[in-house]
């Protein structure tokens, strides 16, 4: 008899970010600057045989009404860094880290994850994320500049010019010959020389080539655009579809762009973001999950979310009290810089709440505690197994990245007791097989493109 | 008597181009796991910190030297966890890179190190570096070091845009920060606008020891504007004694008190068990190298004692010295085992880790923790 074989999940671990997720009143909650919160997340992940430790960016602290947002947790340090150190104190865990594609060059970016690479054993991913807007670009030399069309098209420039430049050295271009001097084996490295819309890149790169020839690319724009680039460019999604039929309509639509792409079934891997809450029993999930989004919407959390919505202070209105009576004000629609928006018209929006409130008798805070929901596992560690495993099996996603509440260790019983039931199923690997993020996500290790040596620098 | 500054670097193999042809190539294949090992030294020897020298753009083959690097500030963040006591000196451009990053990153790595970040500060002048990034025409020394000075400016105030009292977590308000204690920094320059605030709160030195190489006049203006560490390259010590009050009158002129900058000459070293063992070492790796090594500062080639001896000399005259070991493999043991100790025991050496007061970087150069600039007074 034979069994087709289980599909085996991946799974990350995101380290809490800052937005209303991550719930600081907690006696337990941790710094989220503090190497030691990072050290912790990434050795229980590790222990826990995960593929990866995720880290957002920050590129200017968001702004609400003209001010700097002080509800949610605010300031983090900078993402390569971090994982530098994180290498230092794991050995198989994969480590990913959000850069943007338009605040950076290509030398520089691909030179540092070149060196992540290599300093951490060939465990270096690069979340690709785009930004076109002028807030963000005054932090820069640039200033506010790109088109918001332009940018996915200088995000394909820059990982192009990237790849160009990680091809440009052999492999095995380090391989020192004390007799005759020569520190490269001579040919093995080729300069480059490109010249784009974008960018110009010239010369020979400075850094070796790491163990995994290039970074894992991760990407996690969701717009058609991003798709797309996805389907051409990315080894994995960090994908915000972490329902089932959500997941599964998105998985088909991401399929059907990787054919269009030539590109093999299985080389693009699917990782919806989702929280999960565990308890002894599914009514003590429960509760524990409705606390939790309780401590996440305080109410001046829900205040400033109705704002962004209606585009004007309400900080009159009482949180536990009924919806506001005003309409939504359309010039006041950018009241909150430095985060996607949530609703273009408002107006349909504000009807359909008002509805729902009235509905179920719910309040400001209730309303905003239903309608930013992003569902998510919550039940016994058996129940959150299996659905996490009927996920995975029925091609709803490739695995999940695991989003905690709490810093440092709103993850800790998660790997404790739902990851062991996933190994026990066959569906989670119980010892890494290899040494590098490429081996723990079945990913192909690329090639140099050897060039002619009449072109070798 | 005050003891000396004493820093290292720990660039390549060491300072002799042709350090690395003695080595077992295997392990320069490892070239994570042997900086390591290097820094371990580093610390048993007791230095205050240790310099990762960092270029953007490769070494020509023909210089027949180490050829092929890693960004500096990645690299120290990766030694970071496993070190303690020693500061980590990365090396960082100004002309290319973005301030804004320049001034997370060393935060961050001042974060993972719980104190012990530095930064050498570095600008390009070359057609290669111009071209790698595309984005700019060459720039000469004299435009080069200005940038670099107003890429420091504003480095330093993204440092102190967050007070260090920012963070509040008033559950009562759900306000996770004081906003009044986060600052814009507002630059608008010449070259480039930042508006600010950091990212990344203060960090635990709130200001990273800069670090300044004085090479050329314009670097000397520079270094008395910006530098906390100056270093200097004199092979005599009337030529470090003339160096040193530069600096510190540029300084001055930069209102500040000269006194607080600290002036750390050059100090290449070719170590033996005597005076004929080092100068045969040296005549190997030469021989290996085809010429004659002649850095352009103090060469000191001979046994330890020889070397304790020439630091004292000139101890009244500088504030301390780079050493930079013609071999690390060789050089660094010796140091640790035999130079740093007899320093020490003639009070020319501050104690070592952990033994000696405090554990930042600041604090090994003496240098206080300042208040933010945005912080009310």
């Amino acid at each position: 008899m034979t069994t087709k074989p289980r599909k085996q999940i991946h799974l990350g671990v995101h380290f809490p970010g800052v937005n209303n997720t991550t719930v600081w009143t907690d006696p337990r909650s941790g710094s989220q600057i503090d190497f030691d919160s990072f050290e912790h997340l990434a050795r229980r992940a590790e222990e826990s045989k995960l593929d990866f430790f995720f880290l957002a960016e920050g590129l200017r602290l968001r702004e609400h009404k003209g001010l700097i947002h002080d509800l949610d947790v605010v300031g983090r340090p900078d993402t390569l860094p971090v994982l530098a150190a994180v290498a230092a104190v794991t050995q198989h865990l994969g480590l990913a880290g959000t850069i943007n594609t338009t605040f950076n060059e290509p030398w520089e970016i691909a030179r540092q994850f070149a060196s992540l690479d290599v300093l951490s054993g060939g465990r270096a991913a690069w979340n690709l994320v785009t930004s076109s807007d002028a807030f963000t670009g005054e932090n820069f030399r640039r200033g506010g500049f790109l088109p918001y069309a332009e940018r996915y098209e200088r995000a394909a420039e820059l990982v192009a010019v990237a790849r160009e430049l990680w091809d440009s050295w052999d492999d095995d271009a380090v391989s020192p010959d004390p007799v005759a001097g020569a520190y490269l084996r001579p040919g093995s490295v080729r300069r480059i020389d490109h010249v784009g819309k974008h960018f110009q890149v010239r010369g020979e790169f400075p850094t070796p080539r790491g163990p995994q020839g290039h970074p894992v690319l991760f990407q996690a724009g969701d717009s058609p655009d991003g798709r797309d680039f996805a389907a051409a460019t990315a080894d994995v999604i960090f994908s915000l579809h972490s329902s089932f039929d959500d997941g599964r309509t998105f998985y088909d639509d991401v399929q059907a762009r990787l054919a269009a792409a030539g590109r093999e079934p299985g080389s693009l891997k699917i990782l919806p973001a989702t929280t999960v809450v565990i308890g002894d029993t599914e009514a003590e999930a429960a509760e524990l999950a409705r606390h939790i989004r309780s401590q996440q919407v305080p109410g001046a959390t829900a205040i400033a979310f109705l704002e962004q919505v209606w585009g004007r202070d309400l900080t009159s209105y009482d949180p536990e009290g009924p919806l506001p009576d005003v309409e939504p004000d359309f010039d006041g629609a950018d009241i909150t810089r430095g985060r996607a928006r949530h609703f273009k018209d408002p107006r349909p929006v504000v009807a359909a709440w008002r509805e729902q409130a009235a509905a179920n008798g719910w309040s400001i805070r209730d309303l905003v505690i239903a309608v930013t929901s992003r569902g998510g596992f919550v039940g016994t560690p058996n129940h959150v197994a299996d659905e996490i495993d009927r996920h995975v099996q029925e091609d709803a996603s490739d695995g999940f990245i695991l989003v905690p509440h709490l810093t440092p260790g709103g993850l800790d019983d998660v790997l404790d007791r739902v990851v062991p039931l996933l190994v026990e199923r066959g569906s989670f690997r119980a010892e890494y097989s290899g040494p590098t993020l490429r081996d723990h996500l079945g990913l192909a290790h690329p090639d140099a493109v050897r060039r002619p040596a009449a072109l070798a620098g | 008597m005050t003891h000396l500054h004493l820093a290292v670097d720990l660039t390549g193999s060491g300072a002799h181009p042709a350090a690395w042809r003695t080595l077992d190539p295997e392990q320069l294949r490892s070239a994570v796991a042997t900086l390591a090992a290097h820094l371990d030294t580093s610390v048993r020897a007791g230095f205050d910190l240790a310099l990762l020298d960092d270029s953007l753009t490769l070494a020509p083959a023909a210089d027949h030297t180490v050829r092929g690097s890693l960004d500096a500030v990645l690299v120290a963040s990766r030694l970071a966890p496993v070190s303690s006591g020693i500061g980590l000196v990365a090396t960082v451009d100004t002309t290319h890179t973005e301030p804004f990053h320049v001034a997370k990153a060393l935060q961050t790595l001042d974060h993972v190190s719980s104190g012990r970040g530095g930064w050498q500060v570095a600008w390009s002048t070359t057609p290669a570096g111009a071209a790698a990034f595309g984005r700019k025409d060459v720039q000469d020394e004299a435009d080069a070091v200005d940038e670099a000075r107003e890429v420091v400016g504003v480095v330093r105030d993204l440092w102190d845009s967050w007070e260090d009292d920012a963070e509040i977590r008033d559950a009562a308000t759900s306000r996770f920060v004081d906003r009044d204690k986060l600052h814009y920094v507002d630059h608008v320059g010449e070259r480039f606008t930042v508006k600010g605030p950091s990212i990344t709160p203060r960090s635990p030195q709130g200001q990273l020891p800069v670090v300044v190489r004085v090479g050329s006049p314009e670097s000397v203006g520079l270094a008395g504007r910006v530098a906390d560490v100056v270093r200097i390259e004199a092979r005599g010590v009337d030529r470090a004694a003339e160096l040193v009050a530069r600096v510190r009158t540029a300084a001055a002129e930069a209102g500040r008190d000269p006194q607080d900058v600290r002036v750390l000459v050059d100090l290449v070293v070719v170590l033996g068990a005597d005076d004929g063992a080092a100068r045969a070492r040296r005549g190997l790796l030469d021989g290996l190298a085809g010429s004659a090594f002649a850095p352009a500062t103090l060469l000191h080639v001979g046994d330890a004692a020889s070397l304790v001896e020439l630091v004292a000399r000139w101890a009244p005259v500088v504030d301390g010295f780079t050493v930079r070991p013609a071999s690390l493999r060789a050089d660094l043991p010796l140091l640790a085992d035999q130079v740093l100790p007899a320093l020490r025991a003639v009070g020319l050496a501050a104690d070592a880790y952990p033994v000696r007061t405090g554990s930042t970087l600041r604090d090994s150069l003496g240098l206080p923790r300042p208040a933010s600039r945005y912080a009310a007074v």
